[in-house]
């Protein structure tokens, strides 16, 4: 299957244009990288779409992009299931791995920082450019490698994240602790992300409106490695910070765009994200029916 | 790779021609579904609520518009779980019984905030304490003034 057939594949899952409950409005954050405590509700599915613009010194630019579908199995457990591919301009797309994590809420009730867990497994070769998180001591360098050359690098890894986050006044502040391990034997490497984000407006509108103030969250991430257990600290790490936007429209559909930028010499100069996602309301009872009611 | 490929596939297409709505598991009548089996302790956690946050006043009371903003954030939110009319739906209780008509407007605020993770309410504190506010008060409204 060629992987134009596949991306075709992923993208026609946001694009159809379902039946699905028209009225939900999604209330998504406006996060690439950090992630707060605010699970998907139970029986929802979100699909997601995101993609990642990076320039490259000494190297090509790459375009890398992931589909996302986070499912709520409970009010304390969500779990996502990510499939993820680039295109390196002047050399190739391909597909570069899949990932599946869970996260799970620990507190039953609401506190001032509100704790999460986070395990994640992930089956990627040395060509995935998502940067979905920077761990270790990731840096542009690695990025140059020829596509070719990099897809033969296969890394099976597990991912552990603390999520710390607080929602107050209406400003959602998220740390994450990153530790990631390659499990041939290689050493846990760590990393970071902070984020604060707040809607332009608290009080929702008594009409319905895509362009009202509370549908526009906007905000900031920071992100960055820290080094592994050999050799902890921010030597030879990459660090970046990023405004990020988010629009929640009315149907479930939510737009996310973030340009971010490379802290120190290791980074990235530039990377500019979006994604687009889509929430949809009652899945299980949608395959429930599908299958006769027998789930 | 083509078991995930077909599983791919089969999502689409099933995401694409599912004829019906979410929602389509509430009666017409707007009763409570019966597949949502009430139990002696499905509004117990109302009882819960802190005295201090119980006693809390909703800063919206008098905001003219609160209802129709909090009956708009129900649909949204909340619809999918307790029926369109919030007399309950397949997977939650009925929102107008009295032992949540009754209860005091930060008492339902607590629990919104604040959820009943272990049996599938969501914390909503993602809401900003303003939209949480707008709900109670539409949950507190008469159903003449909902409108």
């Amino acid at each position: 299957m060629s992987v134009s057939w596949r991306f075709f594949v992923l993208v026609s899952v946001l694009v159809f244009p379902p039946a699905f409950p028209e009225r939900l409005a999604a209330q998504e954050n406006p996060y690439f990288v950090a992630y707060d405590h605010n699970l998907e509700e139970p029986g929802n599915l979100e699909v997601e779409y995101f993609s990642t613009f990076g320039s490259q010194r000494s190297a090509n630019d790459f375009h890398a992009f992931w589909t996302e579908f986070e499912y709520g199995v409970q009010a304390w457990w969500t779990t996502e299931f990510y499939l993820d591919g680039q295109t390196t301009f002047h050399d190739s797309t391909l597909y570069s791995g899949f990932k599946w994590e869970n996260r799970f809420r620990v507190l039953r009730r609401e506190h001032a920082i509100n704790p999460v867990l986070y395990a994640e497994f992930e089956n990627i070769n040395g060509a995935d450019k998502t940067l979905k998180e920077v761990v270790g001591h990731d840096v542009e360098a690695d990025f140059g490698v020829p596509n070719a050359e990099a897809r033969a690098d296969i890394a099976h890894e597990i991912e552990l994240k603390l999520i710390l986050s607080s929602n107050t006044k209406g400003w959602n502040f998220s740390e994450n602790i990153i530790s990631e391990k390659n499990l041939s034997n290689e050493p846990w490497e760590f990393g970071y992300a902070l984020a604060a984000s707040r809607p332009l407006r608290l009080k929702a509108s008594a009409t319905r409106c895509r362009f009202c103030r509370q549908n526009f969250i906007v905000g900031a991430e920071m992100y960055g490695g820290l080094g592994d257990r050999h050799s902890f600290g921010l030597r030879d790490t990459s660090h970046y910070l990023a405004p990020v936007a988010g629009w929640n429209l009315p149907n479930g559909w939510t737009l996310r765009l973030s340009p971010g930028f490379g802290l120190n010499g290791s980074s990235h100069r530039f990377l500019l994200r979006w994604g687009v996602s889509r929430e949809i309301s009652g899945f299980d009872q949608l395959v429930r029916r599908a299958l006769g009611g027998k789930l | 790779m083509k078991a995930v490929m077909a599983v791919l596939i089969l999502g689409a297409l099933f995401l694409g021609i599912s004829p019906g709505s979410g929602r389509s598991s509430l009666s017409a009548a707007g009763t409570p579904s019966p597949q949502f089996r009430l139990g002696a302790d499905t509004y117990a956690e109302l009882g819960k609520a802190p005295e201090k946050a119980a006693a809390r006043p909703n800063p919206l009371e008098n905001d003219p518009q609160a209802v129709a903003a909090g009956k708009l954030l129900f649909l949204d939110h909340c619809a999918e779980c307790h029926g369109d009319d919030a007399r309950g739906g397949r997977k939650g209780p009925s929102l107008r019984a009295p032992d949540v008509t009754n209860a005091t407007p930060g008492t339902l605020f607590w629990l919104l905030t604040n959820g009943v993770v272990r049996k599938k309410m969501p914390a909503w504190s993602k809401l900003p304490e303003p939209q949480r506010w707008q709900l109670v008060r539409f949950l507190k409204a008469p159903a003449a003034e909902e409108r």
